[in-house]
C-alpha cells in the first residue's frame, strides 16, 4: 500500500471505511512525513500531539459503532493559526498574540470537529494574513516543498505547504486578496475562496471584514467540494454570513464543459504574467476548447485599478479591525505611565513592519480631509469591478485567469518592495472585492519544475459551475507530481 | 496629487509608538504605496454609489434568546492583568 500521508481525502475516507487503515494509523503516517519534512519546511507554528490523538481514536471508536458523520471523519486536517482554537495557542503568527490561548472554538473548528475531522495543527501564515509568502511571519518562514528556496505562497502559505508536502490530507486558509488561491497554485494544490458570506467567520482573526472568507486547501477538486461542505451553512455568530438556501456544491459534477462559455479576462492574463504561466494557460484554454466550450475574450477594464482599490479598503478595514490588540484583555503588554503610552508601546513592539504599515496606511486613508479621495474613492471602484464582473457574466459562464502571474520566488526576493509583494495577487483580488468564488487547480509545471495554477471564476453561488469546470481542468491537466521532499522514507516507526 | 502625510499624527491616530527613525522610514514607504493607489482617483466615478459590502444586506437579527458565555476566569486568565474580575489598565482620568 502506498503511503497514507499521500492520500487524496477520498481515498482515505474509502481505506478508512473497508478497515484497511484507522484514524490512528493515518494520523500517524501523517505525523511521520511531519517529523521528516518540518525541519526543512515549516508548515506548522503548532501540533496539537494529544488533541490529535484523542480526536482520531474517537473517529475509530464511531467507526467501530457503525457511526459515520461523513467523509471527514478521521481525516487529518491542518488549521491556519488565524483561526481560534479553545485551549490550543493561537497566534496569527504575531508577536502581539505570543501565548495566547483562545476561550472558545471558531465555528469552522467546531464543525470539524462535529464532522469527525482531526485537527492535526495549526500552520504558519504571514502575521494577520498581511503578506504573499509567509515572510512576514513573526515565528519564521515556511518554504516552498517544490524549491525550499523559494517561498510556499501567502497568507496561507503553511497550510498549502503541508497539503503539499503530506503533513495534512487537507487543510484550511483564509482569503482577503488570493491568500488560499496564491499559495495553492505556488504548492501545486487545489485552492478555493467560496462565495463571501457561505463560511462562517466567527473565530478567525479579522483582517478585513467584507473581504475575508474562510476556505479549503486539498490534493483534488473533489476533496475541497467536501470540505466546503462540512464548513459551510448560516451561523447565527457571524451577521454577515448568508441566510438564504446553499446551492448544492456537487449538482454539476462530471458534467463536462460542452456548450460552456468561458471567459478569458485580457486584463488578468497578459503583461506581467511570466512566459511559462501564460503557456500553461494557452495550453489549458485549448484543451478547453477541444473539450467542446467555447473560449471568448472579455475585457474587464475596471479590474486594473482593482489592485489600487484593494490597497485602501483591506488597510482601511484592518486598521479598525487591529485596534483590538491594545494590551488590555490579551497578548503582550508593555508598560506605560499612562494607558496610551501602554498601548502605543504595546502596539510598536507587538505588531511587525507589514502590519504597521497597512495600519499607517489605512488609518491615513480614513482620516479626516482624505476619506473621499482614498477610502471613498476606492469604494466606488469596487461598485465598478463589480459591475464589469456582472456584464462579463452574460457574456461568459465562468472566467478564468492564471492564478499567479507568476510561479514561486524565492525568499527575500520581493521583500524590500512591498509594492512588487503586493502585484503576487493581481489575479485573485478582484473577486475579493466583488465577493464571488475562485479556485485554483494546478495544471503543471514550469522548466525549474515549479507548478502553475490555473484559476476558474464564477458568480456568487454558483460554486456547482465553479467545481464542474475545476474538475475538468483537473482532468484535462492530469497532473499528479509531487514534491521530491514529500517522503516519509526512513522515518523512525 | 502629490502625497502629504502627517506620519507623526497617523501614528499617534493609531496608537503606534514608533520612534522618529521608524517615522520617517514608514512615511517615505507609505507614500510609495498611496501614489499607486491614488490610481483609484483617475477613474471617472460620478454617481457611482461606493460598495461598502459584497453581499446586499440589511440588518441581521437573531433571536434573543440566553445562551451560554465565555467563561469568565478562562478569559481573565489570558488577559495581561486583571482583578476582582475586571481587566486593570494604568490609570487614565489623570491623562491630560
Amino acid at each position: 500500500m502506498s503511503d497514507p500521508a499521500d492520500f487524496t481525502i477520498a481515498e482515505a475516507a474509502t481505506a478508512l471505511r473497508s478497515e484497511d487503515l484507522t484514524a490512528l494509523e493515518l494520523l500517524a503516517a501523517v505525523r511521520r512525513r511531519a517529523a521528516m519534512t518540518e525541519a526543512n519546511i515549516h508548515a506548522y507554528l503548532t501540533i496539537d500531539v494529544d488533541g490529535a490523538e484523542a480526536s482520531a481514536r474517537a473517529a475509530d471508536d464511531a467507526f467501530a459503532n457503525g457511526e459515520d458523520r461523513g467523509p471527514l471523519q478521521g481525516i487529518p486536517i491542518a488549521l491556519k493559526d488565524n483561526m481560534v482554537t479553545r485551549g490550543l495557542e493561537t497566534t496569527a503568527s504575531s508577536q502581539i498574540l505570543a501565548g495566547w490561548h483562545p476561550p472558545y472554538d471558531a465555528t469552522v473548528v467546531t464543525r470539524l470537529r462535529d464532522g469527525g475531522a482531526v485537527i492535526v495543527g495549526k500552520t504558519n501564515l504571514d502575521e494577520f494574513a498581511m503578506g504573499s509568502s509567509t515572510e512576514n511571519s513573526a515565528y519564521g518562514t515556511s518554504r516552498n516543498p517544490w524549491d525550499p528556496e523559494r517561498v510556499p505562497g501567502g497568507s496561507s502559505g503553511g497550510s498549502a505547504a503541508a497539503v503539499a508536502v503530506g503533513s495534512a490530507l487537507a487543510a484550511l486558509g483564509s482569503d482577503t486578496g488570493g491568500s488560499v488561491r496564491q499559495p495553492a497554485s505556488l504548492c501545486g494544490v487545489v485552492g478555493m475562496k467560496p462565495t463571501y458570506g457561505l463560511v462562517s467567520r466567527y473565530g478567525l482573526i479579522a483582517f478585513a471584514s467584507s473581504l475575508d472568507q474562510i476556505g479549503p486547501i486539498t490534493r483534488s477538486v473533489a476533496d475541497a467540494l467536501a470540505v466546503l461542505q462540512g464548513i459551510s451553512g448560516h451561523d447565527p455568530e457571524d451577521a454577515t454570513s448568508y441566510r438564504g438556501e446553499l446551492p448544492d456544491f456537487g449538482s454539476q459534477f462530471d458534467r463536462g464543459v460542452e456548450g460552456l462559455k468561458i471567459g478569458v479576462v485580457s486584463e488578468l492574463s497578459g503583461e506581467g504574467t511570466e512566459p511559462a504561466v501564460a503557456a500553461g494557460f494557452s495550453t489549458m484554454l485549448q484543451r478547453l476548447e477541444g473539450a467542446g466550450a467555447e473560449i471568448k475574450e472579455l475585457s474587464l477594464p475596471s479590474t486594473a485599478y482593482a489592485l489600487s482599490a484593494y490597497y485602501l479598503i483591506a488597510p482601511a478595514e484592518c486598521s479598525a479591525n487591529l485596534a483590538r490588540f491594545d494590551g488590555v484583555r490579551f497578548g503582550l503588554r508593555l508598560d506605560g505611565e499612562t494607558v496610551e503610552e501602554m498601548m502605543g508601546a504595546t502596539r510598536a513592539a507587538g505588531f511587525g513592519p507589514e502590519v504597521i504599515r497597512r495600519i499607517l496606511l489605512g488609518t491615513y486613508a480614513l482620516s479626516a480631509g482624505y476619506y473621499d479621495a482614498f477610502y471613498g474613492q476606492a469604494q466606488k471602484v469596487r461598485t465598478l469591478v463589480i459591475d464589469d464582473f456582472k456584464q462579463a457574466y452574460e457574456q461568459a459562464d465562468v472566467l478564468v485567469t492564471p492564478t499567479s502571474p507568476t510561479t514561486a520566488f524565492k525568499v527575500g526576493e520581493r521583500t524590500g518592495d512591498p509594492l512588487a509583494m503586493y502585484l503576487s495577487d493581481l489575479c485573485t483580488i478582484p473577486s475579493n472585492l466583488s465577493g464571488d468564488p475562485g479556485i485554483s487547480v494546478p495544471t503543471g509545471v514550469d522548466d525549474a519544475g515549479l507548478p502553475i495554477g490555473f484559476q476558474v471564476l464564477a458568480p456568487a453561488l454558483a460554486e456547482p459551475l465553479m467545481f464542474r469546470v475545476a474538475k475538468v481542468v483537473e482532468d484535462l491537466a492530469g497532473f499528479d507530481l509531487k514534491p521530491a521532499l514529500a517522503s516519509s522514507e526512513g522515518a523512525a516507526e | 496629487m502629490p502625497i502629504d502625510i502627517d506620519i507623526a499624527k497617523v501614528a499617534r491616530l493609531a496608537r503606534l509608538g514608533l520612534s522618529e527613525e521608524e517615522l520617517v522610514a514608514y512615511g517615505s514607504q507609505l507614500e510609495g504605496i498611496l501614489e499607486h493607489a491614488a490610481r483609484v482617483q483617475a477613474l471617472p466615478t460620478e454617481g457611482v454609489e461606493p460598495t461598502a459590502h459584497p453581499l446586499p444586506m440589511v440588518n441581521a437579527h437573531r433571536s434573543d434568546e440566553i445562551e451560554p458565555t465565555l467563561d469568565r476566569e478562562e478569559v481573565l486568565a489570558q488577559a495581561p492583568d486583571h482583578v476582582d474580575g475586571f481587566f486593570r489598565v494604568p490609570a487614565f482620568l489623570e491623562d491630560e
